[in-house]
């Protein structure tokens, strides 16, 4: 069952959902949102396009293994626990960038963190669902 | 520069990361799996040395001063258990490269296996009680896989056991936190060994008291808590049950040590006498079902909750001899049951069964195996001049200095017992000759690759030659363990080093 309406609504949803996916990521810090919801909303935006057209094409545009993913949102989530120590600080003190960025807003650690468990939680997700759908077909 | 004190947390977690990059590739994980477990042992060997020479360390997670933030602290028992689990970390990574089949290390057994050792080395770490809940859910989440990687229909059996009965010891150990934090407004332990004695209501830190020792009871495996032991431990490969037997109950025993030396010292009349009783009849159930086996590593399943008694019996006592014995119990104990289990995956690969009935004349093909069985099984008894011996004898005199007679005599029966049990595996395996019609699916040594002969030994014989080293040199073993129990006794050094700067 593959929807004409589901398709051409993927087609303008899913760079949608990803800028989104991505706002929530920024908007984090101070405000709801963060790398949880973010990486969850991605992989909707994903697990949609799954829907309306099948594994095979959603691997056309996403072609990372979700494992590796996964993997490099652990490691960038558990650098940024050890990056303090490099400035005498204690395990996962906050280190911040002085200045504030456009649109990011303040840069430091905690985001380097949220930005690790945004990666991972999309990993999880699309490894699950992919797994989920390649034994079906 | 304290945070090298997080390194046998942070380490385990990126070798485990980095393994995830490569997650086809097999032999790029084992590589990987060994190497970092070395030099985790060679960080937790340096640790050790660095504790022991300036006194306890605290790392202040995060820049939050304690009490309000999450602290790693790490006194001398804390040091004992991490190097021991860096050891057998080691030890079993490199039994892993001889013994664990494709299937499993496919389906990422070395990731878990890092992360579990990540979450065991966290709870002994941490000086926070709800940390140490989150770090037992680490390390139960991954040990729930390594229980159930492999999907055997015996292999699950055992592993819905190991979960629920360890999910309703978590969910007590959260009950119990709660209360705590109910009443004192505080979780650091530190914190807590201050404001407790202040309590006007004696009585609910008692119950309190019971809410913990029932939780930490069902990890620890002690009496009448242990169902779930043997009947899981025995189902996964070697290599895995081997570090669960020596680690796991371990962490259990780990956190009664801390909790019951530092926290709920209030009332030790009631608490610890408890605990001697239960200490009791976690020997006897042990060895007496022990006894009843015909199952190589059943028989030492029920083992090691017969051996938890004595550890428990240590820290029941409240004396300087009686904890100092126990943490030494600790110690020699975690490596003689992994090295135990070692041998029976060796016999297992050459035999193909784990039943005592099928198997035979292991002795007369491989002598060096059985001299090396004879070890850690002697040591187990209590049979000196091995490390059993004494760790047994400091217990067992300290028991005597506190008068507690019926202990004692437990606890030399148990012994007893042990010993007798010990022999029982020596004759049905290595002794007896083999029965004609379970001798056809053997394979013998030469068919096996060298390098899985290698792999396989190497590690039996490292963790003998420790037993053996301890055995006949227990000086600056016992003196490191009365340090450690000088210090968990006059928990003050604890409190100072903690809060220290915030009094």
């Amino acid at each position: 069952m593959r929807s004409i309406i589901l398709r051409t609504m993927t087609m303008y949803l899913l760079p949608l959902l990803l800028i989104f996916s991505v706002f929530l990521l920024f908007r984090g810090h101070n405000h709801p949102g963060g790398g949880f919801v973010g990486g969850l909303v991605a992989s909707a935006a994903y697990s949609l396009y799954l829907l309306g057209f099948g594994i095979d094409k959603v691997k056309t545009i996403f072609r990372l293994q979700p494992i590796k993913v996964l993997a490099f949102g652990l490691f960038l989530a558990a650098s940024s626990t050890v990056f303090p120590i490099l400035f005498g600080k204690p395990l996962m003190t906050g280190v911040w960038y002085e200045h504030k960025l456009p649109i990011v807003g303040s840069l430091g650690t905690p985001t380097v963190f949220d930005t690790g468990v945004y990666f991972t939680v999309l990993g999880v997700t699309l490894n699950i669902i992919f797994t989920l759908f390649e034994d079906k077909e | 520069m304290n945070s090298i004190l997080a390194m046998p947390v942070v380490f385990p977690l990126f070798i485990g990361i980095i393994m995830l990059f490569f997650w086809k590739h097999r032999s790029i994980q084992r590589i990987i799996n060994a190497l970092g477990s070395t030099i985790t042992l060679v960080l937790a060997i340096y640790l050790t040395w660095y504790v022991k020479t300036s006194g306890i360390q605290c790392l202040y997670i995060g820049a939050w001063k304690a009490p309000f933030g999450i602290i790693f602290t790490a006194d001398l028992l804390t040091m004992t258990m991490i190097l021991v689990s860096a050891i057998i970390g080691f030890a079993t990574s490199i039994y892993s490269l001889g013994t664990m089949d494709e299937t499993r290390e496919h389906f990422g057994y070395y990731p878990l296996l890092q992360i579990m050792i990540m979450g065991i080395n966290g709870s002994f770490m941490t000086g926070d009680l709800f940390n140490m809940f989150v770090w037992f859910e680490v390390l139960l989440i991954s040990s729930f896989s390594l229980v159930a990687l492999g999907g055997k229909r015996s292999q699950l059996e055992g592993a819905i056991k190991y979960v629920i009965l360890n999910l309703l010891s978590s969910s007590l150990f959260v009950v119990g936190v709660g209360i705590l934090y109910g009443i004192t407004g505080g979780l650091n332990m530190a914190d807590l060994a201050r404001k407790i004695p202040m309590l006007p209501n004696k009585g609910i830190v008692n119950v309190m008291a019971m809410f913990f020792l029932v939780s930490f009871g069902i990890k620890a495996a002690i009496f009448p808590l242990f169902f779930w032991l043997p009947a899981s431990y025995h189902t996964p490969p070697a290599a895995v049950s081997a570090i669960f037997a020596g680690m796991l109950t371990k962490v259990g025993v780990y956190a009664l040590f801390r909790v019951f030396t530092l926290i709920f010292v209030t009332d030790v009349a009631f608490t610890h006498t408890i605990i001697i009783i239960i200490a009791m009849l976690t020997m006897l159930s042990g060895v007496l079902g022990a006894a009843s086996q015909m199952e190589f590593r059943r028989i030492l399943s029920f083992h090691i909750i017969s051996q938890i008694g004595y550890m428990i019996l240590g820290l029941g006592l409240m004396t300087p001899l009686g904890i100092a014995g126990g943490v030494f119990y600790i110690f020699h104990h975690i490596i003689v049951k992994t090295n135990l289990f070692f041998v029976s995956g060796v016999v297992n690969e050459l035999k193909g069964t784990y039943l005592l009935k099928k198997l035979g004349g292991v002795l007369k093909l491989y002598p060096l195996l059985g001299l090396l069985f004879l070890i850690p099984a002697l040591s187990l008894g209590g049979v000196p001049p091995l490390s059993g011996f004494w760790a047994k004898y400091t217990v067992a005199v300290a028991a005597v200095e506190k008068g507690e007679y019926l202990a004692l005599a437990v606890s030399l029966f148990v012994g007893l017992l042990t010993l007798f049990s010990m022999i029982k595996i020596w004759n049905e395996v290595f002794w007896k000759e083999q029965k004609a019609e379970f001798a056809a699916e053997q394979q013998t040594l030469r068919q096996l690759p060298k390098f899985k002969i290698a792999m396989m030994f190497a590690p039996i014989i490292f963790l003998a030659a420790i037993t053996l080293f301890i055995g006949l040199n227990p000086e600056p073993f016992l003196n490191y363990a009365n340090e450690a129990a000088h210090q968990l006794l006059n928990p003050s050094i604890y409190i100072n080093a903690v809060l220290g700067g915030a009094q």
